[in-house]
């Protein structure tokens, strides 16, 4: 029946269960017409924020109604799996729905026709479209094909985030669960501690490894060489002809879904490495294991992410396609799906009376292991108590 | 034909750096030798592992005439 049994050199009787869930994804970018016809449909006003609705109230009851699964490819038929060319259209339709969604709401905010209240709703829900757009340039900027790696820069540039292609790959993958990554966040640190230390340590990284790459070959940052400026150029286009053909008093509305997408990655990356700790043997860091991500097994946040919750699996094969990403027993779990475990992060007090005793209890109650929050080192060694 | 190696792949995602090729786009012109490499490159499609980690390619001698 499916393609795999027919033609899978890896006679296997295995069978991907979420195959047809995977487009489901493409649901996300069609949510400015879902906030459009149904503001048009009931005549309420809070549908133009079905974004954020969605991704904080319908995912999360979905991550819980739908449950987990922890079923894993057989390696005899990874190979196979990478290569079905089904699963890349999954993600590379996210992006003509991204900006064809854009560009609807550019338009609707030009007419004028929205109040204030509603046109920033407008802006929340298309920032969540190009935030978990992020998601999309994050699976395809890490894979070898040139193509892929050129969608990538094309997915962020509508939030402004062309530096995370770099930042991402050369950066936080070479430094995850160390207190050198901006983007691992530290047992003790809120998200709003968290975000600009992220946002402000990211772009600086991203910017540092392109000179640093170009000095190698005696050149200049300033080329177009330069794949933070390249990707860079792209959100000035785009902000450009939107400008353009429907005016600048769009403006403030395409800064707010910039700052609102690229906030929901930060939240994102919040959640993944919190508290964890790669030790060291003498000079070097150990390599990046299991123990050092977050991971869950919650359906819907899997369909929705690409798989990005197999986290563990994603740093220790970062080229690997997310349908062949698999579940490890002894990886540190999450309770819930990311899209819960988001609405938690925005809560301090909640997500550390959730959060901080599971990472507590993963280091078996020796706190001094884990990555700390430099000004809360005393604070946390107090009350978690630190193994002589 | 020498029997040295000019060829280390990265373990994980097995990109190969070829003396012969180089890496241009990482600033190593081709001929440049793996010694001319500085040991904290990273792989540049993975990411996860350095030049020190990578191991000598068996399949060197299928680059070049």
């Amino acid at each position: 029946m499916t393609a795999l049994a027919a033609s899978g050199p890896a006679e296997s009787s295995w069978r991907d269960g979420k195959k047809f869930l995977w487009p489901l994804g493409l649901l996300v970018p069609t949510i400015p017409w879902i906030a459009w016809g149904l503001a048009a449909a009931t005549g309420w006003s809070v549908a133009w924020w079905a974004g954020p609705l969605l991704v904080f109230g319908v995912f999360p009851f979905f991550d819980w109604a739908i449950g987990k699964d922890s079923d894993n490819p057989p390696d005899s038929v990874l190979a196979f799996l990478e290569g079905q060319r089904y699963y890349r259209w999954c993600t590379y339709l996210y992006l003509p729905l991204q900006y064809a969604g854009l560009a609807t709401a550019a338009w609707i905010w030009s007419t004028g026709r929205l109040d204030a209240v509603d046109a920033v709703g407008l802006a929340v829900s298309v920032g969540t479209v190009g935030g978990i757009g992020i998601n999309t340039a994050h699976e395809l900027g890490h894979k070898k094909d040139e193509l892929e790696r050129w969608l990538s820069k094309v997915a962020l540039a509508q939030t402004l985030y062309g530096h995370f292609y770099i930042e991402h790959n050369r950066g936080h993958h070479v430094r995850v669960a160390t207190p050198e990554d901006p983007a691992s966040s530290r047992l003790g640190e809120s998200f709003y501690s968290f975000w600009p230390r992220s946002v402000a340590g990211s772009f600086r990284s991203g910017w540092h490894l392109e000179k640093a790459r170009l000095a190698r070959a005696n050149r200049k940052p300033w080329t177009l060489r330069n794949d933070v400026l390249n990707a860079w150029a792209m959100s000035v286009a785009v902000f450009g002809a939107l400008l353009a053909v429907f005016g600048v008093r769009i403006l403030p509305y395409l800064l707010i879904q910039a700052v609102f997408g690229f906030s929901l990655l930060e939240v994102v990356n919040y959640l993944e490495h919190y508290g964890l700790l790669r030790q060291k043997n003498g000079e070097r860091y150990e390599r990046c294991a299991p123990r050092h991500s977050w991971n869950s097994n919650n359906i819907a946040s899997n369909v929705l992410l690409y798989h990005l919750q197999r986290h563990s699996d994603h740093h220790a094969n970062p080229t690997r396609r997310y349908q062949a990403l698999r579940h490890f027993d002894d990886a540190p779990e999450l309770p819930s799906g990311y899209a819960t475990m988001i609405v938690l992060a925005y809560v301090t007090p909640l997500w550390r009376k959730v959060m901080n005793p599971r990472v507590v209890a993963h280091y078996a109650g020796d706190v001094a292991l884990a990555n700390l929050q430099p000004r809360k080192r005393e604070k946390l060694l107090a009350k978690y108590g630190a193994k002589a | 034909m020498s029997a040295a190696i000019h060829a280390y792949s990265c373990p994980v995602c097995d990109y190969v750096y070829d003396e012969r090729r180089g890496a241009p786009r990482e600033g190593f012109p081709a001929g440049t030798p793996w010694s001319a490499v500085p040991d904290d490159w990273t792989c540049p499609d993975c990411g996860v592992r350095e030049k020190i980690d990578f191991e000598p390619h068996g399949g060197s001698a299928e680059v070049g005439e």
